[in-house]
């Protein structure tokens, strides 16, 4: 077994117990031991980690990855994307079917969750495809995908478009107590388009994606959700038009949840006139109103979540011409960063609802353990020193996947350890 | 013949790449113009040959057909003494699968001193301009800009009216997927003409009026009060879905007939990009009528080019001493 550990020194933050003070973590057999144990209850031989200066907080927990393995290895592979979220704090992230073939099967599922294993870094957890070869028609084998462990059913990277199929499903998955994600976006109303439509696309002479093919199928999504009864979970999401229906539902009670990517509450569409691929994420970056409406969402909760949005696509890939090159990002290793600086540095959000946002309500959105400092919980822990300011450079990162709307940018706020089931699994230099 | 003494507007210009008319000054713009004149006259109307870039290869990298603007730039490098060498897109490598960056990249390393490039994607000339170390002209990428076309127009409109400050011109047609309507709609502005933008409100957005533009309709109730129109050709080939019900309800709506010529100003001047949908912008009659300038455009264009290639070659030249 692990040699226990004693994270002392820190502050420790965690939302789920409202803790925010200094105080030290014993972690013994995987599990959180104790929260400022007596020093006789200290146990011999175990490692002392310095924690001071730095946060000690829940493992960040990720909504959703686009996997690449397999069929897309030269992406990104399973290994690669596990090690790139521990070094971003994250100690499980949920992954989806980026992959060929889907994951639709009992066997699907296996193999990733073999291959997470062996790799020994963060956590995966298969969000299962929702419709039978993704063909967004059909239901898969949703009863038999949550005995093979799945947590969550989605046709992520894809949209649903199929209003019947996503009533269906969100009916069935009450019996399975599984949430549907879906990543609202109407195809008809989005086809071709390679970012923010608005006055820089139209400058630019850059098809566009209009906010509306987003904010209709969280309307549809939504009405889905009240209708049924079922769990359901929208994002990314990235429009004012988003958050204006989900305040509205949420304000009648509607039970639904939303989750935005770092990048959006930062960077605006007039990156995109550097017309370099690395601004062409999807949802697309859209223009400074958008974004400040989403990070006000973030601060009253309208918007529960904050997820990578990681898409990673090889360095081949995204050497093309705008309308060639793939959506694509690598994010898992800016995302807290990012998010700080977006949120922290100028006031919107402290520390504790920061991690609320990235750990503790996406661990409870997943349904998964996670989020939580408590006792006799599994150790994924992760140590940020909020104040350290570093320049991103891809080359550095873990991902296979360099592509970066911040390259060269001076971030806030940087993952010092990450600790999974009571192992240091990544450290930084 | 004597070669003219282009020394005092070269001291002017300064860059190595004409990309877009969006980000230049009025100033750089009327140097483009005033040169363009220039060796118009001293090739005696773009016929005859002069050697201001003897021993200079000009390269065309179009990855997208084009017959008259390739021909206009192979005949404006011609016609100051340079080489060219011919590209094209189908049956080369980028058919093979090469980016073209890396087509680009191997063009250069030929030797050339200009990459003249044409491609179906904006901001391809913005990217190679970063990639390459020669001098990029953009030929018009996607929708984008087609910055020597706006100049041609914009020399055309002087030709005529001595200046375009205070003209009254609407460009009219399928603003949306053409890169004339934008190169003409930001050099016209700079010049000081008021613009009008033309045509069904799904090929024309109302945020050009949120950037400071007229937007229009109904052309025959702006036609009274237009100096100059442009007729922009629909794009069919860009259109992913069809945005007006059909030719004939179009050609009711906008195209340039004669009947409607009778409500224009005496002087207006007609032109056209071409290649032109006889039928569709523009009847034969208004083509081919007093008015129509569309082939002094043609004539222009090979001004304007012999103006760019002079002018970013020099700036290349000084940036290198």
């Amino acid at each position: 077994m692990n040699t226990p550990l004693l994270i002392e020194n820190g502050v420790l933050v965690d939302p789920s117990q409202n803790l925010n003070r200094r105080g030290r973590l014993l972690i013994h057999n995987g599990i959180i031991a104790a929260i400022d144990p007596a020093d006789g209850d200290l146990i011999a031989g175990c490692r002392v980690i310095d924690a001071a200066g730095c946060l000690i907080a829940p493992g960040l927990v990720d909504l959703g990855v686009e996997l690449r393995e397999p069929g897309f290895e030269e992406d990104e592979t399973i290994h690669s994307v596990s090690h790139a979220a521990l070094a971003g704090g994250f100690t499980s992230i949920l992954a989806n079917s980026g992959t060929d073939p889907v994951i639709d099967s009992h066997g699907a599922v296996e193999f990733v969750r073999q291959k997470a294993a062996q790799a020994l870094g963060a956590k995966i957890h298969v969000v299962g495809c929702l419709s039978k070869g993704g063909d967004g028609k059909q239901m898969a084998e949703l009863g038999l995908l949550t005995r093979a462990g799945a947590v969550a059913f989605s046709d992520a990277p894809r949209a649903i478009p199929n209003d019947a199929l996503l009533k269906r499903a969100l009916e069935y998955c009450r019996m399975l107590n599984r949430p549907i994600f879906d990543r609202p976006e109407v195809p008809e109303l989005a086809s071709g388009g390679v970012m923010h439509e608005g006055q820089v696309s139209l400058v630019l002479g850059l098809k566009g994606l209009p906010t509306e093919a987003e904010d209709l199928a969280v309307a549809r999504d939504v009405r889905l959700a009240e209708a049924t009864d079922g769990r359901l979970h929208v994002g990314p999401v990235s429009t004012m038009g988003s958050v204006d229906m989900l305040r509205r539902v949420k304000s009648r009670g509607i039970v639904v949840s939303a989750s935005v990517c770092p990048h959006n509450l930062m960077l605006s569409d007039a990156e995109m006139r550097s017309y370099e691929s690395r601004f062409k994420v999807h949802p697309p970056l859209r223009s400074p109103r958008h974004v400040e409406t989403l990070c006000q969402a973030v601060k009253d909760k309208t918007i529960d979540a904050i997820q990578s949005g990681h898409m990673p696509r090889s360095r081949e890939k995204m050497m093309n011409d705008l309308d060639q090159t793939p959506f694509g990002i690598s994010s898992l290793e800016t995302a807290l960063a990012t998010a700080a600086t977006a949120l922290v540095k100028p006031g919107i959000l402290n520390w504790m609802e920061l991690i609320d946002r990235m750990s503790t309500q996406p661990a409870q959105i997943a349904g998964i353990d996670g989020g939580t400092l408590g006792i006799g919980k599994p150790a994924d822990i992760v140590l940020i020193d909020p104040n350290q300011s570093w320049d991103v450079d891809p080359n550095q990162f873990r991902s296979t996947c360099i592509s970066t709307p911040f390259e060269g940018m001076r971030l806030t706020g940087r993952v010092t350890a990450a600790i999974v089931d009571g192992e240091v699994r990544f450290e930084a230099n | 013949m004597t070669e003219p003494d282009l020394t005092p507007f070269v001291q002017r210009w300064h860059r190595r790449h004409l990309l877009d008319l969006e980000s230049l000054s009025a100033e750089e713009i009327t140097t483009l113009l005033d040169v363009a004149q220039v060796l118009k006259e001293a090739t005696d109307g773009c016929r005859r040959k002069l050697s201001l870039l003897s021993g200079k290869t000009c390269a065309n990298l179009f990855f997208e057909n084009s017959t008259r603007t390739r021909n206009s730039f192979s005949l404006a490098a011609k016609r100051l003494g340079a080489d060219t060498v011919e590209f094209g897109s189908s049956g080369s490598s980028v058919s093979k699968g090469e980016t073209f960056a890396d087509t680009a990249k191997t063009i250069e390393a030929m030797g050339v001193d200009w990459v003249v490039t044409r491609h179906s994607t904006p901001g391809t000339a913005n990217l190679l301009a970063r990639e390459l170390g020669c001098c990029v002209l953009n030929a018009g990428d996607g929708p984008h800009e087609h910055p020597t076309q706006g100049l041609l127009d914009l020399l055309t409109i002087r030709q005529h009216r001595g200046s375009l400050q205070g003209l009254t011109v609407a460009l009219v047609g399928d603003i949306a997927h053409s890169r004339t309507a934008r190169s003409n709609i930001w050099g016209l502005k700079k010049l000081g003409a008021h613009v009008i933008i033309c045509g069904p409100p799904t090929l024309v957005s109302p945020r050009w009026e949120e950037l400071g533009f007229e937007v229009a309709h109904h052309l025959d109730e702006i036609l009274p009060r237009c100096d100059v129109l442009n007729l922009l050709r629909v794009q069919f080939e860009r259109q992913h879905a069809r945005p007006f019900p059909s030719v004939r309800e179009y050609a009711a709506l906008y195209a340039m007939s004669a009947s409607r010529m009778q409500r224009a100003k005496d002087n207006i001047l007609i032109m056209a990009p071409g290649p032109i949908n006889r039928g569709v912008e523009i009847t034969p009659e208004v083509a081919d009528g007093p008015h129509s300038v569309i082939l002094e455009q043609v004539t222009n264009g090979i001004a304007v080019r012999m103006s760019a290639l002079y002018l970013l070659s020099a700036a290349d030249r000084l940036n290198a001493s």
